[in-house]
């Protein structure tokens, strides 16, 4: 019983601290020069949730950020957009943290590079083309950087948590 | 706050390994065959734009001859400027197209996807007729 209120309010939590990330992101003009590329403040949360909550709780925060963030600052379209990008991405860094064999590193440039890839594969579907494929290595190269800057930082606020048990 | 403080050796944050290494080189190696293979593919020539509304390809036009133009029933302005082609104007909100550096290389493009128009590059030789004009 009480597991599960400590359980609640972490997530209502870490919720907040996605939006808000989701927010400021907002505010940052990162798209002048490379467009589609993104910093991806708000999937710090969701590395640090799959580290201290486990897969299940971060997919719940992921899918309850982008619907949230894309009604609050987006479009219904960039919802489905983000909702690939977000699940394949999560996917793939389950998958890898499961393994073990990689860091938070690792895994958050994983995260950062097929984030890249699903809205691609969305791309390519919406337009039904395939001449945004030589769009790819700009955002390979840029997934692998906003990942590893991610992964930096969750490195830092998982040595911070250390011990505490969020779920 | 009351939440419970246990040791949990597993959770310990680590340092860079060896295998995210490995993984950031693949993802670079991927990246480089992909922009060989667009240089290989793409030579230089002064061809022609094809615009692409919700997949079929509504206009073809000749990049030699400056221009800009509305499509899409005004969504969108195309301009075409020294053998190059750009999105001058869009409203969609995110203005990624517009952003979009000008575009003359054979397949490279220029996309807008709120409105799905897609600006491509094509080899001109074939493609000279005018298309019609709004």
């Amino acid at each position: 019983m009480k597991k599960n209120t400590v359980r609640t309010a972490w997530f209502g939590v870490f919720t907040a601290l996605a939006l808000i990330f989701s927010y400021v992101e907002t505010l940052i003009p990162f798209q002048i020069g490379i467009p589609g590329v993104k910093l991806g403040l708000a999937n710090l949360i969701v590395v640090v949730a799959l580290y201290k909550m486990g897969a299940k709780d971060a997919l719940l925060l992921s899918v309850t950020r982008i619907v949230l963030s894309g009604f609050i600052f987006a479009s219904l379209f960039s919802i489905l957009y983000s909702l690939a990008g977000g699940l394949l991405s999560l996917a793939v860094m389950v998958i890898l943290k499961k393994r073990g064999s990689f860091s938070v590193f690792g895994v958050s440039m994983a995260g950062g590079v097929f984030h890249n890839v699903g809205q691609l594969i969305v791309a390519m579907l919406v337009v039904e083309t395939f001449s945004v494929a030589y769009y790819v290595p700009v955002l390979l190269i840029a997934g692998v950087i906003t990942g590893f800057i991610i992964g930096v930082v969750a490195n830092e606020m998982l040595k911070r948590l250390g011990s505490i048990v969020l779920s | 706050m009351s939440y419970k403080e246990n040791k949990s050796p597993e959770e310990k944050a680590s340092g860079f390994k060896k295998n995210d290494l490995i993984l950031a080189l693949l993802v670079l190696a991927v990246s480089g065959i992909f922009f060989a293979g667009h240089l290989f593919t793409s030579q230089k020539s002064a061809g022609v734009v094809e615009i692409q509304i919700d997949g079929k390809v509504v206009e073809t036009l000749d990049l030699k001859k400056e221009r800009a133009f509305k499509i899409n029933g005004g969504t969108n302005t195309v301009q075409i400027e020294n053998g190059k082609v750009k999105m001058a104007a869009a409203n969609c909100p995110d203005q990624i197209c517009v952003h979009q550096k000008a575009i003359s290389r054979n397949g490279e493009s220029i996309i807008c996807l709120p409105n799905k128009i897609v600006l491509k590059i094509v080899n001109g030789e074939e493609a000279e007729l005018d298309a019609v004009t709004n």
